[in-house]
């Protein structure tokens, strides 16, 4: 089986459901023929039509908009915001009718659409291309905010997002767009949604992240490997609703934990995990809770924007600290 | 009973033939001014040799990812001149014509699209918009400046640009309607270059003009062949006076054609046919203005290739200011974030510092 990057797993999955879902389309900008500035809806509108893969306007707010009367009158719409700096016309849709649908209409009327957008910086994009705002998306109710961090979750996870009958919004970290190729089968097979992945385990140091930051995660957990410190390394994957199970199990065997997120710190996601870990983790920890974030400081062009990333030497330092402690 | 309680019309205007050859009964006196002509004609040159050349630095990783204004020369050069200074520019991100007459830099083009906010911190008129990547939003942002000139009473004008793409947005309609609801002096230029990456204009509405927006909200509403510099500014300069002189907000929609991919980061051959590129070529603005230079016996090769050899030198100075910018360093990113700086940023700002040692 040829590896396949995650840009490719996605594209994968979206054409594996649009063959099996007569209801699914596809809608957004450039997505068509020009199979999206990333190519992750490549060759799909060959393949289903211009009827199922549909070019847009430049309208997000359209988009957006539509997708919620579309869901709520039984199709299964995945939309794309082309990058996270022009989702926010579509807010409006996703806080005051996609998350509330079912509960206002008291489960007359849901609202199965996935928005999908890429996001994250590091691939010297210009501005307004680079944002990491999931905070915003999981604080809003009713709404999954899934963000897969290799091909394979990719693939599974976008399946489960839209095969999930609430409102799913599915982030693509665009800088590993490309990174960590693996074999993917096409079998249609998803993965759960809600749920964390472990994807190393360790007795010293519990490593958290989701995204592109995984990458630098990884690479620092093996840093430390070298030091003689076994980290364990927790994809949290679904960023809301959070999976605090595996985390706090995870810090009950270690003690220790280090949140690591490349969006702003204050208010951010890891700022949640901190606070559920204060909440029901506390009596395990050894040390203090850490969290290796962006600044909370509007994103940098790209000339400063590798400053503004959490590095790997950022998570090692940061680690150090937690261990300077206990 | 039924009656017509309104009717309305778009005029397309048109000077030069794409030839360069003058029609029309009525001709202008700008047709006839030379000097400004001229100088107008240079500066398009300017505008094209200096795109190629951020082009070419993209090409060989000494630019981000940059946005082309190849073939709008004409078009964004009018706006500029059809405006004054104290009046207002909210661009889109491509409008580099128009800015380059209005007085920024091209070093600051450069520092912009090479990832340096510095750019943005214009040379030119300090009260002008920076490139807006969100599409459309600049529009509502020029309203609420000619909502200042007019809460104000103050003679001047707000001018921003949306393309064909960017027209279907609400924010564009939006304006409009603020445009008329205030009687705003405001002119909306909807530059339609038949292109949104690879969305054709056909496919953001069948409706036949795009001018026709305005008409919605009884702004006055005209297309214009934007690659014919002499109606183009005629068409904005009447613009921009109805608006200065209390006469009300216009949508001035610019005929023009994208002549390369969207960016450095697309490639247009996925999606249009080298046939309607090449089609294209033959109306581009610049020959144009050449064409017709020549024939009123203004213009010649000896005259070009001064001209080019002073547009390379001028482009090739501005490059080597922007390859000698020293980064911006750690602490801008916190310093323009307030007027003044919080502690908790404070304290980012010194971990940060520090982290960098
Ligand atoms: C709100 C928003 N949505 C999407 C984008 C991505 N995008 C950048 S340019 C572009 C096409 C714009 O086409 P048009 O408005 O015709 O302007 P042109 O680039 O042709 O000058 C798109 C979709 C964006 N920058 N902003
Ligand atoms: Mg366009």
């Amino acid at each position: 089986m040829p590896k396949v990057a995650m840009v490719e797993a996605l594209s994968m999955a979206m054409g594996s459901e649009l063959r099996a879902d007569k209801d699914m389309v596809l809608m957004g900008e450039d997505i068509g023929i020009n199979g999206g500035v990333f190519r992750a809806t490549s060759s799909l509108q060959k393949e289903f039509g211009d009827l199922r893969v549909i070019d847009t306007p430049l309208a997000e707010t359209m988009i957006c908009g539509m997708a919620v009367g579309m869901a709520a009158q039984g199709m299964r719409p995945v939309i794309e915001a082309q990058f996270m700096g022009f989702v926010y016309a579509m807010v409006d849709h996703m806080i005051s009718h996609a998350g509330r649908m079912r509960h206002r209409t008291r489960g007359r009327l849901s609202c199965p659409m996935v928005l999908r957008m890429p996001f994250g910086g590091g691939i010297h994009a210009p501005e307004h291309h680079s944002e990491s705002t999931e905070a915003m998306f999981a604080h809003m109710p009713g709404i999954r905010v899934v963000i897969p961090s290799s091909p394979s979750r990719a693939y599974g996870l976008l399946l489960a997002a839209i095969r999930d009958p609430d409102p799913v919004v599915f982030m693509e970290p665009k800088r590993i767009y490309r990174w960590g190729k693996e074999e993917v089968e096409d079998d249609g097979e998803e993965l759960p949604l809600d749920v964390c992945f472990v994807l190393r385990e360790g007795t010293d140091v519990t490593l958290v992240s989701w995204g592109a930051m995984i990458k630098e995660t990884l690479e620092a957990a093996d840093k430390l490997a070298e030091q003689g410190i076994s980290a364990e390394v927790i994809d949290v994957a679904t960023i809301s609703p959070l999976d605090m199970d595996t985390i706090i199990e995870s810090v009950e065997k270690t003690g220790r934990c280090v949140i690591i997120a490349e969006a702003a710190r204050h208010c951010g996601v890891a700022a949640e995990i901190a606070a559920n870990l204060a909440d029901s983790g506390i009596y395990n920890l050894l040390a203090p809770v850490k969290r290796v974030t962006g600044y909370d400081t509007v994103m940098p062009l790209y000339r400063m924007e590798m400053k503004y990333l959490p590095s790997v030497e950022r998570i090692l330092n940061t680690v150090k600290k937690v261990f300077a402690v206990s | 009973m039924s009656a017509t309680v309104a009717s309305f019309s778009v005029e397309y205007h048109q000077f030069l033939d794409r030839d360069g050859r003058l029609f029309g009964d009525d001709v202008p006196e700008l047709a006839k001014d030379f000097e400004k002509l001229i100088s107008i004609y240079k500066l398009m040159v300017q505008t094209r040799t200096f795109d190629f050349k951020a082009i070419a630095l993209q090409r060989t990783g000494k630019l981000g990812t940059y946005a082309s204004c190849l073939g709008h020369e004409a078009a964004q050069i009018a706006i500029g001149s059809a405006m004054r200074d104290e009046d207002c520019f909210a661009p889109m991100y491509r409008d580099y014509g128009t800015q380059l007459y209005r007085g920024v830099t091209m070093t600051e083009i450069l520092l912009y699209w090479g990832g340096d906010e510095r750019g943005n911190d214009y040379s030119g008129p300090r009260h002008d918009f920076a490139w807006c990547v969100p599409i459309a939003t600049q529009c509502l942002h020029a309203a609420g400046a000619a909502m200042v000139y007019k809460l104000r009473d103050e003679k001047r004008v707000a001018v921003t640009v949306v393309g064909d793409g960017g027209s279907s947005k609400g924010d564009v309609l939006e304006a409009i309607n603020a445009a008329s609801a205030y009687n705003l002096p405001l002119v909306i230029v909807i530059m339609n270059n038949q292109w949104a990456i690879s969305v054709p204009r056909s496919k953001q509405n069948s409706a036949k003009t795009l001018a026709q927006k305005g008409l919605g909200a009884g702004l006055h509403s005209v297309q214009v062949d934007g690659n014919d510099y002499i109606a183009s500014h005629l068409v904005m300069e009447e613009a921009i006076e109805r608006a200065r002189n209390g006469d009300g907000a216009s949508v001035v929609e610019m005929i023009t054609y994208r002549l390369t991919d969207h960016t450095t980061a697309d490639d247009a051959s996925r999606y249009r046919e080298d046939a309607e590129v090449e089609e294209a070529w033959k109306s581009e603005p610049i020959a144009r203005l050449r064409k017709y230079l020549e024939s009123e016996g203004q213009w010649d090769d000896e005259k070009q290739s001064e001209l080019e050899k002073e547009a390379a030198e001028m482009i090739d100075v501005a490059v080597k200011e922007y390859l000698n910018t020293p980064s911006p360093g750690i602490a801008s990113m916190f310093d323009y974030m307030y007027a003044e700086l919080p502690h908790d940023l404070q304290a980012q700002k010194e971990f940060a510092l520090k982290e960098a040692e």
